[in-house]
């Protein structure tokens, strides 16, 4: 049977060599590499459940009257769009499984790149000659931020709403061509026309899609092209000689094993954690806000640094050179990618000055600046992020907002630098402690050669 | 009677059966290890109980309408059926399965005569051509135009050279100020305290330039800007209610999220918190919001109407490169 097929396969392809290879492909085994195939299994899972959902979404911006099943919002009037949504939350059967389960994924989704590009980031692993990996990693990222933002967008309830009209206002924040921009995507001013529904949608549902899969592609294509990383465990593994587990039969079942259990937890999720419950917020209009609501965790950065900010426009006479948004939802985001995307020539450059390959993964420790560096700035943003909820600080322990803020915005750029420090020192301890460690066990082991020899004489 | 007794005992081999060891023959790749009848119980299992969750899924999908929480059983009995089976897969790869660990070379850093060749080719593909700088000129050229051209009717996607609508709004002198369901609004409906959504009578209401927000202040609370001084009527003061931060709706009137250091009324922005005071004209009293708020001048008809006197004293939503330029070219 299996010899059969075999035969079938190689006479037909030519290639029973390269199927040999791709069987016996090697994987290095540590827990943090398991971080990115969670996240490749979350994105098979967004897309199972997204092209579900598109089977009952609309898109159209049409007013229409609610007379559905949920009772609070009969009578009211809403888009088609969140009309649809409403119905696949609480007529289609399973609807509201898929739903949820689609929302939980992109967060898991993206909380796994996050996971994994810091385990990339802080071992080294995107040294020569894995940059271009890296880059594109960086690059899905990005998109899939934008990807969940128009997902959330596209419910048409008032929290995407309040979303979209904040995007608007960083659209029309860059300088000198914002508004044209803004115009030409939202198909004049805000809240655009239906048209601008028809443009998020195409670009949610395949445009970024398809974005995504390609980079993918190229991303698991490198580094099958260059093997995976490893860490040093034991001296077998060099620079020059992988050890890992092969792809069959060892990885095969593991991987299934983890797709599946990663679809299974989204799923006992999607069913048992409640998520965005859409019918709570009803329909958006832009004479319309509430109080409190928080949007995916992924964005909290966005809201943080669009809080913290002062009130500032940057002017020259009548001209609005820039207008506040965009320091907090442009700029802040691009210091952040840039910073990312330029640390590896950055870091060679004026760092290390080692231009050399890399198959053997640092650990923190053994590169103390880079450590430090990225811990300050991983503190940075993730300050930043706190900020975007210090209103819900102010709600639970009733601390004054406006002094938290205040706090805020002088400690982002005081504690970075601290724990930047703390951890460049905590490196080089560690790195001493090993050194005294290493010095002592040789000593003892010459002691003992010693005390042999001499019984001998 | 003994082909059923044949067929009994081919089924109770095939699934219990341990398997004829086969002869080597020759030698292994993968080494060899006892079995684990133990690990393949648990594994075997394992499946089991996530095909009983699978089963379990189209029964509570069947029954939807009958029992209560139906999402909740959903997503148990698919997302436990994945889960089972996965760990079984695991258990499987955990132990099931000959786990080696093998050593093999990474691949080469680089082929320096392969790339020698590629160069080659690539160099002597254009040896024929005689004015090859000409020639990749053009061919850049064109490409370059056509590429232009391609991206023409990205143009068409919205009015991008016109910017003149993000500043017009529907308000004129005269315009009835009325409610959500087109009601018009009387002064004396207006209370101290708290505040209301008016909109120009007949205009799109989701126009960024049509809702405002209307609070009634103590006379004697008012600081306003001399040429401001005749903006509130009867004590009654309107104001975009688009911020001019990021264009969220203002929602808030003094409520307990924003605690002024003095007990001043405020306007407050719920999504960063721009807090624009109503007693000065709007301005920016904490938050990120870049220009005051837009205050629209009202007036008092005869019947006890509220109507605007005018338009806004300045651009209403958030800032862009023109929103300044507002004032040397208000619109009519
Ligand atoms: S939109 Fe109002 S504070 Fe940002």
């Amino acid at each position: 049977m299996i010899r059969k097929a075999v035969r079938f396969l190689d006479q037909r392809t030519g290639d029973a060599p390269l199927l040999r290879k791709a069987l016996r492909y090697l994987f290095p085994d540590h827990w943090s590499f398991l971080l990115g195939e969670v996240a490749l299994y979350a994105f098979i899972t967004l897309v199972a459940t997204g092209t579900y959902l598109a089977l009952f979404y609309s898109d159209s911006t049409k007013d229409v009257t609610y007379h559905g099943p949920y009772a609070p919002l009969r009578g009211q009037h809403m888009t088609e769009a969140y009309h649809s949504v409403l119905d696949i939350s609480t007529s289609v059967r399973a609807g509201l499984l898929i739903r949820q389960t689609h929302h939980w994924a992109a967060d898991v989704f993206v909380a796994a790149i996050l996971l994994h590009l810091l385990r990339v980031f802080f071992t080294g692993a995107y040294r020569k000659p894995r940059e271009l990996t890296y880059l594109l990693g960086l690059g899905m990222l990005m998109i899939s931020l934008l990807e969940g933002y128009l997902g959330y967008s596209l419910a048409d309830d008032l929290l995407s709403g309040m979303g979209l009209a904040i995007g608007y206002a960083v659209a029309l924040s860059i300088p000198i061509v914002g508004a044209n921009l803004a115009e030409l995507i939202w198909n004049g001013p805000f809240p655009g026309t239906d048209a601008f529904f028809s443009r998020m949608y195409i670009a949610h549902v395949f445009l970024f899609p398809a974005l995504i899969a390609a980079l993918l592609a190229a991303h698991l294509g490198l580094v099958a092209l260059k093997h995976h990383t490893q860490f040093r465990s034991e001296p077998r593994q060099t620079q020059r000689k992988i050890v890992g587990v092969p792809m069959f039969p060892g990885q095969t079942p593991r991987s299934l094993g983890l797709l599946l259990v990663t679809a299974g937890v989204l799923f006992l999720l999607g069913g048992l954690v409640q998520i965005n419950p859409i019918w709570l917020w009803g329909p958006y209009h832009t004479y319309l806000s509430t109080n409190g609501a928080q949007p995916d965790w992924y964005l909290g950065w966005l809201i943080g640094a669009l809080r913290l900010v002062p009130s500032f426009d940057l002017t020259i006479g009548g001209y609005t050179l820039v207008p506040n948004p965009f320091w907090g939802g442009a700029l802040f985001p691009l210091i952040v990618f840039g910073f990312l995307a330029l640390w590896p020539l950055a870091e060679r450059r004026w760092i290390t000055h080692d231009y050399g390959y890399h198959n053997l993964l640092d650990r923190p420790r053994d590169a103390p600046l880079r450590t430090a560096i990225g811990l300050g700035m991983f503190t940075w943003v993730s300050m930043i992020f706190v900020a975007g909820g210090l209103d819900r600080v102010t709600v639970m322990f009733d601390v004054d907002y406006v002094t938290m803020i205040w706090v805020f915005r002088v400690a982002i750029w005081v504690v970075p630098v601290i724990v930047g420090l703390i951890a460049h020192r905590v490196c080089i301890e560690l790195q001493h402690g090993e050194e005294s460690e290493r010095m002592r066990k040789r000593a003892e082991h010459r002691a003992k050669a010693l005390a042999e020899t001499t019984d001998v004489i | 009677m003994s082909r059923a007794r044949d067929l009994l005992v081919s089924t109770a081999v095939l699934l219990f059966g341990r398997g004829r060891p086969r002869l080597p023959e020759r030698e292994r790749i993968i080494p060899e290890k006892p079995g684990r009848p133990g690990w393949e119980l648990v594994a075997v299992s394992l499946l089991g109980l996530g095909a009983l969750a699978a089963i379990a899924f189209p029964l509570v999908y069947g029954l939807a309408k009958h029992i209560p929480h139906e999402t909740q059983f959903l997503g148990l009995s698919l997302g436990l059926s994945f889960v089972l089976i996965g760990a079984a897969l695991v258990v499987t790869g955990r132990h099931l399965i000959v786990t080696e660990e093998i050593e093999e070379d990474y691949p080469a850093e680089e082929h320096p005569e392969e790339q020698e060749t590629l160069v080659q080719v690539v160099e002597e593909s254009g040896d024929r051509l005689t004015r090859k700088r000409l020639f990749l000129l053009s061919l850049g050229g064109a490409g370059a135009a056509l590429g232009v051209a391609l991206l023409t009717p990205v143009v068409s996607l919205g009015p991008v050279f016109r910017v003149g609508p993000l500043l017009g709004t529907p308000w004129r002198r005269g315009r009835r100020l009325v409610d959500e369901d087109d009601r018009p609004w009387r002064a004396s409906d207006i209370e101290e305290g708290t505040f209301y959504t008016a909109f120009p009578e007949g205009a799109d209401k989701e126009d960024l330039g049509s809702s405002v927000v209307l609070v009634r202040l103590p006379k004697d609370r008012f600081q306003l800007p001399a040429q401001l001084a005749r903006y509130p009527a009867d004590g009654i003061v309107a104001y975009s209610k688009i911020c001019t931060h990021a264009g969220c709706a203002i929602s808030l009137y003094r409520t307990p999220m924003f605690e002024p250091t003095d007990p001043k009324p405020a306007l407050v922005c719920p999504c960063h918190y721009s807090t624009f005071d109503p007693a000065d004209g709007g301005s920016v009293l904490f938050g990120p919001a870049g220009r005051k708020l837009p205050m629209l001048p009202l007036s008092i008809d005869s019947s006890g109407g509220l109507r605007a006197a005018g338009n806004f004293d300045g651009p209403v939503g958030p800032s862009w490169w023109g929103v300044r330029l507002w004032k040397a070219n208000p619109p009519s």
